[in-house]
């Protein structure tokens, strides 16, 4: 009878599970995080910002335009099948915007929630193409992409040598999976403009011994480094590099390879490594006051609350402040305070933060000026060059926010964006 | 009382031969096969179909498939995620190259192309034995998925390397893409699963079965009594692939929707298809079905209740939800070392005798 | 001579350090194996756990942190500035062999006489149990390992192989990382160390009769029991070796338990049941992989270490069926 019971105990929970509801008149933002698996280090501390910005909003001002926010969380394990089941069973609740967070669960998500008419926000990552906003009318991947990161490193790499990166050697080290071979046409299409010589080292998934790969690097004596990494791949590819002695301000890593997590492991001799990022570091911003006093003393920290202010951290905060203000902007649009998934898509098209906008929201100089269009889901584009400082255990900018090289980029996406309306057959839409 | 094997009378060799003897079990058969077909595609929804049924279907194929090769010919295998992926990338390639083709088409000349590739790993099982074996299925595991993350032809040169499924129709109803509906989709797996679960059955009650059980058994003792091992154990290949390959179509066309060989077809989908087919029953097709149901559905059930129900923070959940896993597994063996099949049989045993087991 | 060869060599000296480390991971299965047949899953959780365990000891965390605050509403994480890595390693093995008093307690016993198969299937719910269990009793962020081995090129083997080149040539003197000379020599110790106890002592010659013949040891009066805990505790000492060799590389964290996958072709190239079959094995797959790679790999698109592995162990397992020290495969009739 044991069986017949399992079955019994399957059966009634299952119903209960499919019908617990979500409180109405919320507004929700649904959290696809991870906190278990290979990259569940990352994906805490992102989560644990999301949820913490959402909960200061609730806790502060009552939500967003009066109305409260709900998040509810669901783990994904970096998993797609759970992604798709994550997704499947919140999107009734009212979901306003996805933060898959994910490649794969982004690519997934695409066509099926764009039938459902949900937006994505895949921010920094994702199919860079959908920065396109006449072929991906539901998928926004501002304030920037893999392509722009490619760009902008190489024009901060072209700045350290005065201009010139002819004939130097670049060498990419990069994840063994769509997410890691992204930025490769682009650099390809930047060697040409550049004259600089690019090699390419794929780490396969996990990434724990990478001594082939770097002594490879050790043997060409490549000028710059550059990584496209995620999970355990980051902190071995660090501290292999500083086991070869590469001087480290010559290794420069991707937004998603630039955390205190990758960095801590090797210790000291981390000191000088660098990435980009499209978002300010540090906990030195007013909001983070208002984040203590209103979350984490009141004791409604996300997860164990260690991981305030840490780069990945303020990622997840930045994520949830822009969906937040994208709600903000569809209330005004469309003059109601309980906004639906469409609504929700108009404001982010819509949104725009400047200066002054983010003084108010106690991060002034955060992050560059946002200004999303029907045509452009890609925001500026914009990222800066953030270098670790090991004495100080502390991420430091080091230099503005600088854009991307458009006339290699924008040709790019079209021409991807193309691609993918051509094989779904879907008709551009009109912007003007 | 409830289960009667006695009085049960045959009167024509083909009435004794059918696939269920027994007419309890043909009932209950039909019973489920009424309801699957006659009354979920009425009720079903995108929770539903994306979250439980598909997968269950896919990972039931899947769970067919390499039941046959591990528990009725005794050859363990950790290729299925490889073997998934040709399945997948197959598809994939019929789907853009003949776009008018049916669907049930594509997937079936899918996995008869994982078929061939089964074969072609199959062969080393021929002198390596037992865990030794998994080595040469290993290698087909991460050989097949770094060939296809490397060869830009299998992902006609998109820019990331991922393959998407473009829409495509049985009968002018769309099954793959975003807009299928739920039923559909539903359908055309489950069809699917029930055509192959039927010849899978017969398979195995028939000469072909026989001879990998005899493998399985003892495959010296199974060569003196005249069974040949090479096309015994080739056969189990080519068959378990074939069906492990349409599952991979499924799971990447219909179910998903894309995919990336790395992360998809990963080693850790071999582990779980293996888990299904010891969780449920080495050697059963029923078993295979049980696996299926219980390692997809019980992390479904565990979170919805943990996350759902009880309010815990997802984090503590997440782990908590390992730890149960877990230990079920383990209760499950210590209770029932031959699986939830196994447990299926008592059942039936005790509902035999019930109410007078004495 | 010149730096092309001097590559070559570093190439091969090189993948023979990562099969030092490969092997460690390898031994944890074969003591296991040899002594009760079963397939170990989940030995790379177990140097994940023991890693996390000592790293929460040295660092003075509470066990279970995050599930207290959870339930009491409180805001404990550390009870102290920890303490100094002798006592937490040694409070760590106290920790694995309860953990293998509790194994074979509450799973082993009951599965006495089971199939391979099914065993191999227990210690995968045990991996699952004990993945979850690590996380909630440690929490699931990046931790550093710190023992004070020391790591990074070795500048002495620079220099002394800079010399080495032909005059003239631009050659920067071969690498090698000092750890992986500390693991290669702490690997040595252990194999020593390993062999003298189960040669001289009377729980390892009984170590030796159970691997030999269940029945017949049980029939001298082995408690079979007993063995298995003992048996259990040595791989817990292994994977604590194995996941603070590693965790020094990479920091520990969750993906420290993939390393099992590094040690399975190792494994079966070596043969399951050899203690030198597991070094040796590991020594071939490190050379193998990383020449395949250094030569081959980079015309094919590089990233072949994964599968190479397991081809190099397929094409000696063509030759030898069980591995190339394991026992004999007999088959009667």
């Amino acid at each position: 009878m044991k069986f017949k019971a399992i079955t019994a105990a399957l059966v009634t929970a299952g119903v209960l599970a499919t019908s617990a509801p979500a409180a109405l008149a919320d507004l929700v933002f649904p959290m696809l995080s991870y906190r278990t698996g290979p990259y569940g280090p990352n994906g805490t501390e992102f989560a644990d910002g999301y949820a913490d910005y959402f909960t200061l909003l609730n806790e502060r001002d009552g939500g967003i335009g009066g109305v409260k926010v709900a998040t509810p969380e669901c783990e994904t394990a970096y998993n797609t099948q759970k992604g798709v089941e994550c997704y499947e069973s919140t999107k009734g609740d009212g979901a306003l915007v996805y933060q898959p967070l994910s490649t794969g669960i982004t690519y997934q998500l695409i066509p099926k929630a764009t039938a459902d008419g949900i937006p994505i926000h895949s921010m920094g990552y994702g199919r860079t193409s959908a920065a396109n906003g006449k072929v991906f009318s539901h998928v926004f991947n501002y304030p920037g992409n893999y392509w722009d990161a490619a760009s902008i490193i190489v024009k901060h790499l072209s700045d350290v040598s005065d201009g010139d990166l002819k004939g130097k050697k670049i060498t990419l080290v990069y994840h063994n999976s769509a997410y890691g071979k992204e930025p490769i046409r682009t650099l390809e299409e930047l060697a040409k403009k550049h004259g600089y010589e690019l090699s390419l080292l794929p780490v396969d998934h996990p990434g724990q011994e990478q001594k082939s790969q770097w002594l490879q690097i050790r043997r060409d004596r490549p000028d710059f480094v550059m990584m496209w990494g995620w999970g355990v791949m980051n902190q071995v590819a660090i501290k292999e590099a500083t086991n070869i002695r590469f001087p480290m301000d010559k290794f420069v890593g991707v937004w998603w390879s630039g955390s205190e997590n990758d960095v801590m492991p090797a210790g000291d001799a981390a000191n000088g490594y660098k990435a980009v990022t499209f978002h300010g570091v540090g906990d030195d911003y007013p909001v983070f006051a208002d984040i203590k006093k209103h979350v984490q003393d009141a004791g409604k920290a996300a997860g164990d609350g260690s991981n305030v202010g840490s780069v990945l951290y303020n990622r997840g905060m930045y994520a949830a402040m822009l969906a937040a203000e994208a709600a903000a902007t569809a209330q005004k649009m469309h003059d109601t305070q309980e906004i639906t998934a469409a609504q929700m898509r108009d404001g982010m098209e819509n949104l725009k933060i400047d200066a002054a906008r983010l003084e108010a929201l106690g991060l002034p100089g955060f992050a560059p000026e946002i200004n999303v269009s029907c045509a452009d889901h890609g925001g500026p584009g914009l990222g800066a060059i953030q270098q670790w400082d090991a004495k100080a255990k502390e991420w430091k900018l080091i230099t503005e926010f600088t854009g991307s090289d458009r006339e290699v980029i924008d040709p790019l996406i079209a021409e991807d964006s193309a691609a993918f309306a051509a094989e779904n057959k879907i008709e551009e839409r009109d912007c003007s | 009382m409830f289960y009667r094997e006695a009085g049960d009378f045959k009167t024509s060799y083909a009435s004794d031969q059918q696939t269920f003897p027994i007419k309890l079990d043909r009932y209950f058969v039909w019973g489920v096969l009424a309801i699957a077909f006659l009354v979920i595609p009425f009720v079903i929804n995108d929770y539903w179909e994306k979250s439980v049924l598909v997968p269950f279907l896919v990972w039931a194929m899947a769970a067919l498939g390499l039941n046959i090769l591990t528990g009725y010919c005794g050859q363990v295998s950790l290729g299925t995620g490889g073997f998934m992926a040709v399945g997948a990338y197959a598809c994939y390639k019929l789907m853009v190259a003949f776009p008018e083709m049916n669907m049930f088409l594509v997937v079936i000349l899918a996995g008869l192309i994982t078929a061939m590739v089964g074969i072609a790993f199959g062969l080393p099982s021929l002198r390596i034995k037992g865990f030794y074996l998994a080595v040469a299925t290993l290698a087909a595991q991460f050989f097949l998925v770094w060939l296809f993350n490397k060869v830009p032809w299998f992902y006609n040169y998109s820019a990331s390397g991922q393959i998407s499924a473009p829409e495509r129709t049985v009968f002018d109803i769309a099954v793959t893409g975003p807009n299928a509906p739920p039923w559909a989709t539903y359908l055309f797996c489950l069809i699917l699963v029930v055509v192959f679960a039927y010849v899978a059955r017969n398979l195995t009650r028939g000469r072909t079965g026989r001879s990998w059980m005899a493998i399985r058994d003892m495959d010296i003792a199974a060569e003196i009594i005249g069974v040949p091992p090479l096309q015994a154990k080739l056969s189990a290949f080519a068959i378990s692939s074939f069906y492990i390959g349409m599952s991979g179509a499924m799971f990447f066309a219909i179910y998903l929707g894309s995919a990336e060989p790395t992360e998809a077809f990963g080693i850790d989908k071999s582990f779980l298809v293996l888990f299904m087919v010891i969780v449920g029953g080495l050697g059963s097709i029923l078993g295979s079905f049980l696996g299926a149901a219980f390692m997809i559905l019980i992390p479904v059930l565990l979170k919805n209740i943990m996350v759902g129900v009880l309010g815990w923070p997802a984090d503590l959940a997440a782990h908590i939800e390992f730890l149960l896993i877990g230990a079920l597994i383990m209760i499950f063996l210590i209770a029932e070392p031959h699986g939830l099949a196994q447990l299926w049989r008592v059942t039936k045993e005790k509902l035999r005798l019930w109410p007078f087991p004495h | 001579m010149s730096p092309d060869f001097l590559n070559l060599i570093e190439v091969i000296l090189n993948g023979l350090m990562a099969g030092i480390m490969y092997a460690l991971v390898a031994l944890g299965f074969v003591l296991i194996f040899k002594a009760s047949g079963i397939f170990n899953y989940a030995q790379g959780v177990m140097a994940l756990f023991a890693a996390l365990t000592l790293v929460g000891f040295q660092t003075g965390q509470v066990p279970f942190a995050h599930l207290i605050n959870a339930i009491f509403g409180t805001n404990v994480h550390h009870w102290g500035d920890g303490m100094n890595t002798f006592l937490a390693i040694l409070l760590t093995m106290g920790v694995m062999i309860l953990f293998a008093w509790l194994v074979e307690r509450f799973v082993l016993k009951h599965l006495v006489n089971q199939e391979p198969i099914i065993l191999f299937m227990a210690t995968i719910g045990l991996a699952f149990f004990m993945e979850g269990f690590g996380d909630l009793m440690w929490g699931a962020d990046i931790k550093n390992m710190d023992v004070g081995l020391p790591s990074g090129g070795s500048f002495w083997w620079e220099d002394v192989t800079k010399t080495w080149a032909a005059e003239g040539a631009e050659y920067y003197g071969m690498y090698i990382d000092v750890l992986d000379v500390w693991a290669a020599g702490i690997a040595i110790l252990l194999v020593i160390a390993l062999t003298l106890f189960s040669q001289y002592t009377k729980t390892g010659r009984a170590l030796r009769a159970v691997a030999d013949d269940h029945q017949a040891a049980l029939t001298v009066g082995i408690s079979l029991r007993s063995i298995w805990v003992v048996v259990w505790s040595i791989a817990g000492f292994v994977a604590l070796v194995a996941g603070i060799m590693w965790g020094s590389k990479s920091g520990v964290q969750f993906s420290l338990s993939l390393i099992a996958l590094k040690a399975l072709p190792v494994l079966i190239l070596g043969g399951f049941t050899s203690i030198p079959g597991a070094i040796i094995g590991g020594l071939i797959i490190g050379v193998g992989e990383k020449l395949f790679e250094y030569t081959i790999g980079g015309m094919i698109g590089g990233a072949t270490e994964n599968w190479f592995a397991y081809v190099l162990a397929l094409f000696f397992l063509m030759f030898r069926p069980q591995g190339l020290f394991g026992e004999r495969i007999i088959e009667r009739v």
